[in-house]
């Protein structure tokens, strides 16, 4: 754990007792039952709102607190132990992040203040197909009038159904896979043209596909320069990533502890399973792992707050290296459990069909060992 | 310690940089420390001069305690006399098993007489320690070491073989566990210092499969070792054994593999694999690998990092050091086996002018490597403790 000041101790301390006791696994248990279609528990993102949590990036002019990604992700990784679905990544730090880097004063006055307060949520409408390839933008603005029409189609929208504010990625000029030529744009989610359809996840978070079809904004619409949209969108996602990092981190550490006391109490051959060597190196290699994503995680988030110019590959290392840790804690969560791990009565299919989901978004291991490469010039 | 006693760190900057400048012998520039080699035997009067040198002002253990002979130096001024032995090319002449592992655990174990007679030695690098541990029935499982010290009144009377013992051949000293009590297994063992000059010390060097003899079998014939070297108590040498065992692994796990040295695997793949038209190595599946070392090097950096500022100046090694000695010596194995996969036959040489000395290096580098997860408590050791010490996980309470 990275050294605290007093702000972040006391925001962990809060995370830490709002979601054991508001948000326990058992609380997104409930709502994936229920079948809520946003994918979240509206009542309790609305008590997270209160708590300031969706402002904790936006600066104090608008209505946050401006304490940084650190500290979000403080919140994040305690809200991953218990798998609590909220839009804060895809609103506090996604839509977030896009206004306070590249907003107008205009866009941020309209924006943020809501933002902060819950009563818009914003998403990211970024990839096209079934890959996170931000740069591949195809979804067409044209100019129209003073303003722009906008076709085409936005896949796997993270909390896209929920969402009120759409922070779009479009091509004005140049080819899909070129970063010139893409332009963000602000879209309500409720302008004409603008359908959405809802998808149901393995991992039972929301998410939707969105059609543009000839969706007419003004001007001042657009978000940062015509064009040259790739610099914010780039730096947007990577507040995105070290964020959904550090969720998975809180996830990745529950998962190995749930296992963990399993292995304490399992008994099989007349004593606990946790006394077979056979599972204890694997326990040892996990922690070994984990510890080591935690460094990675942290670093990234601390690079994030000091703006440093090594931001894009710590954050590609962080979200490579925990990536695979979750996956391989999610799987041995499983299979250390046996037969019960298998049942939907457990928790350890949530973590497992969570590793994937997160695991994909913003860009899978694979992805960001690429994108790692290429910046270090091999 | 407070540093510099509100004193100015450039002042104690300058005051190193001109100490150096005054006696570090230029010929010695660049040239690594002759410690561990072959050379140590018979060093020459330029090394030998500055070992003393250095000695003397106690900078090779700078943040020893001066009264043992140690710098007495803070931290940062510790960091400042490395710093500019770095700047000046010169190696630290003091070194070895003695500051590295015995050292620090005589500071902490040891009686005010027992470190008035052994410490000032390490600080000045007059004499040189070897670890009398591992056993031929005792690696892994070291408590069940057979080496025996009966009590002779004013001294033990030794009998036994150890194995693994670095540097013995060079050694003067040998900080060594003993059984002094067979009825029990780790509760029997004692934790003894006797000299290696003496009659009955027979040490034989092991040819190992990188083709160099850092090891050696140590077979003791009545030796003996005086009462007054006993450390800590009769039968209570695990204790420290143990300790001692964490700063070796402190020690071992290399934080990020620093002391590799040498090109980093991208520079090495850009020449022996070439690269595609975008640059990226040629090979798409050892790029890929590539990657992912240099990531999980990257994190095991982050950790050490992360791990010093946590424990806020309580220094000294603690379990987690496991940890780290299975992450890094894993990675530094790792990148010997692709160091020889890059250099592909090259990487393949014993010996010759048709191999660079870089590929030579990169064989023996790679079989010598294969003890990192050996020594020191093997990989399987480590996760033992991880598994018991941090994650709480029992013993088997019984054998099928």
């Amino acid at each position: 754990m990275a050294v605290l000041n007093e702000e972040q101790s006391m925001l962990r301390d809060a995370a830490k007792s709002w979601t054991q006791e508001k948000s326990p696994v058992t609380a997104f248990r409930k709502m994936r039952d229920s079948g809520v279609e946003i994918g979240y528990d509206a009542k309790a993102w609305n008590e997270m709102a209160e708590m300031g949590w969706a402002g904790v990036i936006i600066p104090e002019e608008y209505g946050g607190s401006a304490f940084g990604y650190l500290s979000i992700g403080l919140i994040l990784e305690e809200m991953g132990r218990t798998l609590t679905a909220s839009p804060l990544i895809a609103s506090g730090v996604g839509a977030a992040s896009a206004l306070v880097l590249g907003g107008s004063d205009a866009q941020k006055s309209e924006w943020l203040p809501k933002i902060a307060d819950g009563s818009v949520v914003g998403a990211l409408a970024v990839d096209e197909g079934a890959h996170h390839l931000p740069e591949k933008v195809a979804l067409e603005a044209t100019k129209s009038g003073a303003g722009y029409s906008l076709s085409g189609t936005k896949s796997f929208v993270i909390e896209g159904l929920a969402a009120n504010l759409l922070v779009v990625s479009a091509r004005t000029s140049g080819a899909p896979g070129d970063k010139d030529g893409i332009t963000l744009f602000l879209v309500p989610a409720d302008a004409k043209g603008v359908s959405r359809k809802r998808l149901a996840l393995a991992d039972s978070r929301g998410a939707a596909n969105i059609t543009f079809d000839k969706v007419e904004v003004g001007a001042d619409a657009v978000l940062g320069a015509v064009d040259k949209g790739w610099d914010v969108l780039e730096k947007t996602l990577d507040r995105v990533r070290a964020a959904l990092a550090a969720e998975m981190l809180g996830a990745a550490n529950q998962a190995f502890e749930t296992t963990l006391d399993y292995l304490k109490v399992r008994v099989q051959f007349g004593q606990v399973i946790g006394s077979f060597q056979a599972l204890q190196h694997r326990a040892a290699k996990m922690f070994t792992d984990l510890e080591l994503a935690r460094s990675a995680v942290e670093a990234a988030l601390q690079a994030i707050d000091a703006d440093s110019p090594d931001v894009p590959e710590l954050v590609s290392l962080s979200k490579a290296k925990m990536g695979d840790v979750f996956h391989l804690v999610s799987n041995e969560m499983v299979q250390m459990h046996g037969g019960i791990g298998m049942t939907d009565a457990h928790d350890a299919g949530f973590y497992l069909k969570r590793a994937r989901a997160a695991e994909a978004a913003f860009g899978s291991p694979s992805y960001h060992r690429d994108r790692y490469a290429r910046i270090n010039g091999y | 310690m407070a540093d510099f006693g509100g004193g100015d760190p450039e002042a104690f900057r300058k005051e190193v940089r001109e100490w150096v400048d005054a006696n570090f012998p230029a010929e010695l520039k660049g040239r690594p420390n002759p410690m561990m080699r072959e050379e140590r035997a018979q060093p020459s009067e330029a090394q030998e001069a500055w070992r003393k040198a250095v000695g003397s002002k106690g900078w090779g253990t700078p943040s020893w305690p001066s009264q043992y002979g140690g710098g007495g130096l803070g931290s940062a001024e510790a960091r400042i006399v490395q710093q500019e032995f770095g700047r000046a090319g010169a190696y630290n002449p003091i070194g070895g098993m003695g500051v590295m592992m015995f050292g620090p655990t005589l500071l902490e174990y040891g009686t005010e007489d027992q470190k008035l007679e052994h410490i000032p030695l390490i600080c000045r690098g007059d004499v040189q320690w070897c670890q009398g541990f591992s056993e031929p029935g005792a690696g892994s499982d070291l408590a069940a070491l057979q080496t025996r010290a009966e009590d002779k009144g004013d001294h033990f009377l030794i009998n036994g073989q150890k194995i693994w013992t670095s540097g013995a051949q060079y050694a003067d000293w040998c900080f060594c566990l003993v059984r002094t009590d067979t009825s029990k297994k780790h509760e029997g063992i004692s934790f003894v210092l006797f000299s290696m000059h003496q009659p009955g010390v027979e040490v034989r060097p092991i040819k190992l499969i990188a083709g160099n003899s850092p090891f050696c079998e140590t077979f003791f014939t009545d030796v003996t070792a005086d009462k007054k070297n006993l450390v800590g108590p009769l039968n209570g040498g695990w204790t420290i054994a143990k300790r001692l065992l964490q700063h070796e692994r402190g020690g071992l796990s290399g934080a990020g593999g620093g002391g590799m040295g040498g090109r980093s695997l991208v520079d090495l793949a850009r020449e022996y694999v070439g690269v595609d038209a975008q640059g990226r190595i040629a090979d798409p599946d050892l790029r890929t690998r590539v990657v992912q070392h240099e990531i999980e090097g990257r994190s095991f950096q982050q950790t050490a990092v992360r791990a010093m500022l946590e424990s806020k100046g309580n220094s000294g090694p603690s379990a987690a050091t496991s940890i780290m000695k299975n992450a890094g010596t894993s990675w530094m194995q790792l990148r010997h086996e692709l160091t020889l996969e890059i250099m592909g036959h090259q990487g393949l040489g014993w010996e010759g002018d048709t191999f660079k000395p870089e590929e030579l290096g990169a064989v023996r580098g790679w079989l010598g490597g294969k003890a990192f997860t050996i020594y020191g408590g093997s990989q399987e050791v480590q996760s033992n403790i991880i598994s018991k010490r941090i994650l709480g996980l029992p013993d088997l309470t019984q054998h099928n």
